[in-house]
């Protein structure tokens, strides 16, 4: 993909294959706006966005598919959970397709998964912040998605919620076996999750490898 | 004194109030959206209302609405009767009078909706109409409702624009306002007084009230 935001030029080539790639960079390197091209709200000046069979960007045959059409979920980085709906309904709100009784049963097993159930009935003002990542978790994985995308999610929690969290989304990814693309500022955390991690710098792939060797 | 011209008053501000609280939402949210061109020109328009002089726009609602012009003519062919001097006629100028509360409260609101909310909607499938009524009007309601308040607030407080589209037939378009001058002029003070008792007390104790439920809405809302 490429597009100019602002003096950025982006001019990336990602691969990600099912698991955790980490993208790692300086504030300003683009990597927001690379989920935001991934996830159809930013559009390039050219590229292409492959999902397994799917494409849902190929700029230079027309092809743009609609937000809301591209099976993906997005992690915010301040969560955007909806503060005027329980927990239970955040979760409930990208399963539309279901039937209400089976929206409900799915959204509890999910924040059962995330340890809380207990707080089905709240809204998000009332939740501490790493109740509210939980949520924000098992909302994302309430639409059944293709492609996960996370934006520094977890930037503002403590070292211990974190390796939680950290540990909860990889086991999730494992089992579901899909593309995980994780916005990080820390190089640990990526280290912890990322099987693969790519630096971006000023709008460029600089490095890439392994979580194990780094980038 | 007859309590009709309060009633009245009542009914019209009302009605009004919703006309302008769903014409003015509407607009506001087509201004919401970057794709309309010439949005400022159009959000200009939609205000003018607040700076005319009330008799202004009531000749303009004159012009535009009477007999001889063409909605007025095609509301004569539809309905057998005229917009001009009729209660409908009341209605639509205290509902254009008060379109520019509406429209201005509903656009901040909207505004002021996180724009990762939409985003977040977005991404989890819904689709544009689905973001605006689940998430960005709910989110943007007390504004809007706010915008409701002022708008009652402006219709029932409304002598010129009403005097000009709508006369004063006695008991068929006299409103407070015009029932209050008319009495003045007449010499019977103490109905006039009467009449602006009443209509400031139950204005007052409307616009509280509902000042009291969209404070007790928004705190349980977000």
């Amino acid at each position: 993909m490429t597009l100019s935001r602002g003096e950025l030029a982006i001019d990336v080539e990602l691969v990600c294959p099912p698991g955790i790639t980490c993208l790692m960079g300086p504030s300003g390197a683009g990597k927001s706006t690379i989920l935001g091209v991934l996830a159809g709200l930013t559009l390039p000046t050219a590229g292409t966005v492959r999902v397994g069979d799917e494409t849902w960007l190929d700029r230079a045959n027309g092809v743009d598919v609609p937000v809301h059409e591209r099976r993906l979920s997005y992690v915010f980085q301040g969560l955007a959970l909806f503060p005027h709906m329980t927990a239970q309904k955040n979760v409930e709100y990208g399963m539309h397709d279901l039937p209400p009784a089976q929206r409900a049963e799915k959204a509890l097993a999910l924040l059962d998964r995330m340890g809380v159930k207990s707080l089905a009935q709240r809204r998000p003002r009332t939740l501490s912040g790493g109740e509210r990542q939980r949520v924000a978790l098992a909302r994302a994985l309430g639409r059944q998605p293709r492609l996960m995308l996370l934006d520094e999610p977890f930037s503002a929690l403590d070292q211990a919620l974190r390796d939680q969290l950290g540990a909860l989304v990889k086991d999730l990814v494992a089992e579901l076996k899909i593309p995980l693309l994780h916005v990080t500022h820390s190089l640990e955390e990526a280290k912890q999750l990322g099987e693969r991690i790519v630096r971006i710098e000023s709008g460029r792939v600089v490095t890439q490898g392994s979580g194990k060797s780094g980038p | 004194m007859s309590w009709a011209p309060l009633v009245l008053s009542l009914e019209i501000a009302t009605l009004a109030m919703l006309v302008s609280l769903i014409i003015g939402t509407a607009l506001a949210v087509l201004l919401d959206s970057r794709r309309v061109p010439g949005r400022e020109v159009i959000y200009s328009v939609a205000l003018t209302p607040l700076v005319l002089p009330p008799t202004v726009l009531g000749y303009y609602l004159l012009v535009v609405l009477g007999g001889t012009s063409f909605i007025g003519r095609a509301f004569h062919a539809v309905t057998g009767s005229q917009i001009t001097f009729t209660f409908t006629g009341a209605v639509i100028a205290a509902a254009i009078g008060s379109l520019p509360f509406v429209v201005r409260s509903a656009r901040v609101g909207l505004e002021s909706v996180d724009p990762d909310l939409r985003d977040a909607a977005r991404t989890l499938g819904a689709s544009p109409l689905r973001v605006l009524f689940t998430v960005t009007l709910p989110l943007a309601a007390p504004a809007i409702f706010a915008g409701g308040m002022l708008a009652f607030a402006r219709a029932l407080g409304d002598y010129g624009t009403t005097q000009m589209v709508a006369g004063q037939l006695i008991d068929h378009t006299s409103t407070a306002s015009v029932y209050v001058m008319n009495e003045l002029y007449a010499g019977r003070d103490d109905a006039a007084r009467n009449m602006a008792i009443a209509t400031t007390i139950v204005g007052v104790t409307l616009l509280y009230v509902a000042n009291r439920l969209v404070k007790r809405f928004s705190r349980a809302h977000v």
